[in-house]
């Protein structure tokens, strides 16, 4: 295991390989990649922000966000602003995260971690699964489909509107 | 390269139980809670086995926060270590003399 | 007070599981050391000098008295019968074992109490004036916003691996108790020229190495885009603030080196494109939590209980206590008491389980079973009616805790220290302990007047030394404890940070030197002006020739 999404271990289809048909390429290097027509994903730098990527949005199927460390947690705002700013592809991390923070990255828009073969094989699939659904409800809004925060809760039981 | 840092002398290796939390030290055979027990190294090459012994002890998930501390004997030959703060890690909180190890052990 | 729903209380039970989970792999070996230290920490969990340390959140100081006797339970059980109360309002063990933790924080959810977020890179504890709902000058009651943002920042998926920790305070009054100047953010509730209520919203106020009183970053933020507003600062912060150096991570800095302007014009832009409704809480959720903070069913009494009124006259040392030690009620016939843990000799805001039992059965009699932490690290019963007073303090009297010195200079804030704290390079209680015994009679302590005295064990601040009117600060010199006195800092709306006025000294000369700067301010004083204020007109100049004069040879 080293790429999982909410449902665990997930085949990659994506290579940062000059040549393939599904590429990842460095933020650095996008400007070439753009100009072609093939499926296109970008690794961005957690110094990278939303207005450097927003113009081409429609063109980029994946976007890779680095986590150079797992207490490092710029990455996490980036996710959220993407979402906020309307982007609707593929959201990776990418980097040693910890189980624990797996529940955090599909809140804040993540579809899916990519791992270190060293942090993948001390901490198995299961800890991660296990761990996306260690709280039953909190109380902030998530992008994580299907569950609904703890405010939404209360609304939905004094009979309002659950959006 | 960096020169290696000269080991201060005599010493004792002091840690934190990872369980409990207390401070143990570093004996001949083992860790101990009692300071009076602690092992003193003279000289560089048992000093660096304490070391390494700490680190296997941290890999097995025994102790955390290991490291060597220099110390001076008192008249009845116990170690004393150097500095205040690590005075006070060996002894306890100095407004409660009712409790930690000086409570426990009689440490001056 | 807030009372939890079965969301909060599966909320709670899910973290004490989630923290078992953390604690079995940390031994498991599939979490690695670094990696569980900010897990363990993010459950107020500390490694100290001599043991582990929990940190419990006392969300805004407020607790009932079965949240008290719980916490009591705890100290005898897990700790060694006594707590810390702390500056941030929290409650400190000194002894637990990490095996125990789970078992600790159960118990602690038991009583709709949690650790979460008491340390770490993340939104701390929020904490709020003492007095709220009791001030008379209290613009509207801080509390249900303080709970809002608990809720609101507790396992926040974005802002719990920030650059470094983030500190809430919110005040509900003009007079400012909550020191929210000195805060990461500091909400003040105010009224605009229109009457309606909202928020005054400060950021980059903080202690530690870079003292910076808080800057106005919107003069009037509506009550309804509170989180929305909060959330566009925090995303701000984690995204640009520094993390290349953990001593210029805090938002202080990133404020200070991009400025007010800057930063300001940031968070409008961020906050200006967030989603708000899915985020603020919807005013039947603010109403729900306002209600739980409704006021108690206070009895209709006579502004003056004449039954009071003779107590004092009969008895002077009751009368010294309640003049200092109550705060006007806003209801007629109540008063406020603080329950001073700073007792002569006595480690600050140190309390033993017994001592938390008997207030615990205080609060149940005569202050509808609340109590309240202060930052100054006392206690306060909020709503006693006048006519019991003098029972209260007889009662208080047998259980150690009727110290008459609330705001006064053995009043002492101090932070564990070198006693304690792994962190620290100097020892604190014994400091505060030899000042307190040098100005222990009540008479002269009443002469001087309000004065704070705040102390440190080493640069992190945590005894709020900056904004002492004296602050000492411990730190290591040439192998010795060595200690550096500041002079005119404030921690109310007139915020200050203290200055130097000389060279460090040792422990044992600090008692001499507080004493030769209280003579100055007694030499010079004008009638009715209190040390601070003498400060403010006199300037340091006087106090620091009186400080060097005699102090000058242990510089050397």
């Amino acid at each position: 295991m080293s790429l999982l999404d909410r449902n665990g271990v997930k085949a990659e289809t994506w290579s940062r390989e000059a040549g393939a048909t599904q590429r990842i390429v460095p933020f650095a290097e996008r400007a070439e990649a753009l100009a072609g027509n093939a499926p296109l994903g970008v690794e961005i730098p957690n110094t990278v922000r939303v207005p450097e990527l927003e113009p081409h949005f429609d063109r980029l199927a994946l976007i890779a966000i680095q986590f150079p460390s797992f207490s490092d947690g710029r990455g996490f705002s980036i996710a959220k602003a993407l979402r906020n700013a309307g982007y609707r592809g593929t959201l990776r991390a990418v980097g040693p995260l910890i189980a624990d923070q797996f529940a955090y990255a599909l809140a804040c828009g993540f579809d899916e971690v990519e791992l270190p073969p060293e942090v993948a094989s001390r901490q198995p699939v299961e800890i991660w699964l296990a761990a996306a659904r260690a709280f039953r409800a909190t109380y902030q809004t998530s992008h994580q489909a299907g569950g609904k925060s703890i405010l939404e809760q209360r609304r939905a039981a004094r009979g309002g509107v659950v959006s | 390269m960096s020169v290696p840092k000269k080991m201060p002398l005599p010493a004792i290796l002091l840690a934190n139980d990872l369980l409990d939390g207390d401070v143990v030290f570093r004996t001949a055979s083992g860790w101990t809670r009692d300071p009076r027990l602690a092992l003193v190294a003279e000289d560089e090459a048992t000093a660096t086995r304490l070391e390494a012994e700490a680190r296997l002890a941290f890999e097995r998930k025994e102790v955390v926060d290991a490291y060597l501390v220099d110390i001076t004997r008192d008249e009845a030959g116990l170690p004393v270590p150097n500095h205040f703060r690590e005075r006070f890690k060996v002894k306890g909180p100095s407004h409660r003399p009712d409790l930690g190890k000086q409570a426990e052990f009689g440490v001056r | 007070m807030y009372r939890y729903d079965e969301f909060d209380e599966a909320f709670v039970r899910d973290r004490v599981a989630q923290f078992a989970d953390q604690m079995k792999r940390r031994l498991d070996g599939s979490l690695t050391d670094d990696e569980f230290k900010p897990l363990r920490l993010k459950n107020g969990l500390y490694l100290q000098l001599h043991a582990y340390m929990l940190r419990i959140a006392i969300p805004y100081g407020m607790l009932s008295s079965r949240q008290l006797r719980q916490l009591a339970l705890i100290g005898e059980k897990f700790d060694r019968g006594y707590g810390h109360f702390t500056t941030r309002q929290n409650l400190q063990f000194n002894w637990p074992k990490l095996r125990d933790v789970p078992e600790i924080l159960g118990l602690l959810a038991d009583v709709e109490m949690h650790a979460i977020q008491t340390s770490g890179n993340c939104i701390r504890n929020v904490t709020a004036d003492q007095f709220a709902g009791v001030a008379a000058d209290e613009i509207e009651d801080p509390r249900p916003v303080a709970e809002l943002i608990r809720q609101w920042s507790s396992v926040h998926p974005e802002f719990d691996y920030l650059p470094r920790k983030f500190k809430i305070a919110v005040t509900g009054a003009p007079h400012d108790r909550a020191a929210i100047a000195a805060h990461d953010i500091g909400i003040g509730i105010v009224r605009n020229a229109a009457g309606e209520v909202g928020y005054r919203i400060l950021v980059g106020g903080g202690l530690g190495r870079t003292p910076m009183i808080g800057k106005a970053v919107r003069e009037f933020l509506p009550k309804a885009d509170l989180l929305a507003y909060l959330e566009a600062i925090l995303r701000v912060y984690n995204l640009e603030g520094r993390r290349d150096n953990k001593y210029k991570a805090r938002v202080k800095i990133l404020v200070h080196e991009i400025g007010i302007e800057e930063f300001r014009a940031r968070v409008e832009a961020e906050f200006a494109k967030l989603d708000g409704p899915t985020i603020n809480a919807d005013p039947a959720e603010v109403a729900r939590i306002a209600a739980y903070f409704a006021p108690p069913t206070y009895e209709k009494l006579p502004a003056v209980s004449a039954a009071h009124e003779a107590a004092k006259r009969a008895n002077p040392a009751f009368a010294a206590w309640a003049d200092i030690n109550t705060f006007p009620h806003r209801e007629p016939g109540y008063a406020a008491v603080t329950i001073s843990l700073k007792g002569i000799g006595e480690a600050p805001g140190d309390a033993t389980s017994a001592q938390m039992r008997a207030v615990a059965d205080l609060a149940d009699r005569y202050s509808f079973s609340e109590i309240r932490v202060t930052h100054a690290q006392n206690l306060v019963l909020a709503h006693v009616r006048q006519g019991d007073l003098f029972a209260l303090w007889q009662k208080l009297g047998e259980a150690g805790l009727a110290e008459a010195n609330v705001g006064l200079i053995t009043d002492i804030i101090a932070c564990p220290g070198l006693d304690y704290c792994a962190l620290a390079t100097a020892r604190s209680i014994p400091i505060a302990q030899s000042v307190a015994k040098r100005f222990a009679d009540l008479d002269r302590q009443r002469d001087i007047g309000p004065l704070n005295v705040k102390i440190s064990g080493c640069i992190n601040a945590c005894g709020h030394h900056h904004v002492g009117h004296i602050g000492i600060l411990g730190l290591e010199k040439r192998g010795a404890e060595s200690y550096q006195i500041t002079l005119g800092g404030d921690a109310t709306e007139n915020a200050a940070i203290g200055e130097i006025i000389g060279p460090g000294i040792g422990a044992d000369e600090v008692p001499d030197a507080i004493e030769r700067l209280v003579d100055v301010y007694l030499a010079r004083r004008n009638a009715g002006e209190t040390f601070i204020e003498a400060v403010r007109r006199l300037g340091l100049q006087p106090f620091k020739a009186a400080f060097t004069g005699e102090a000058g040879h242990v510089a050397a």
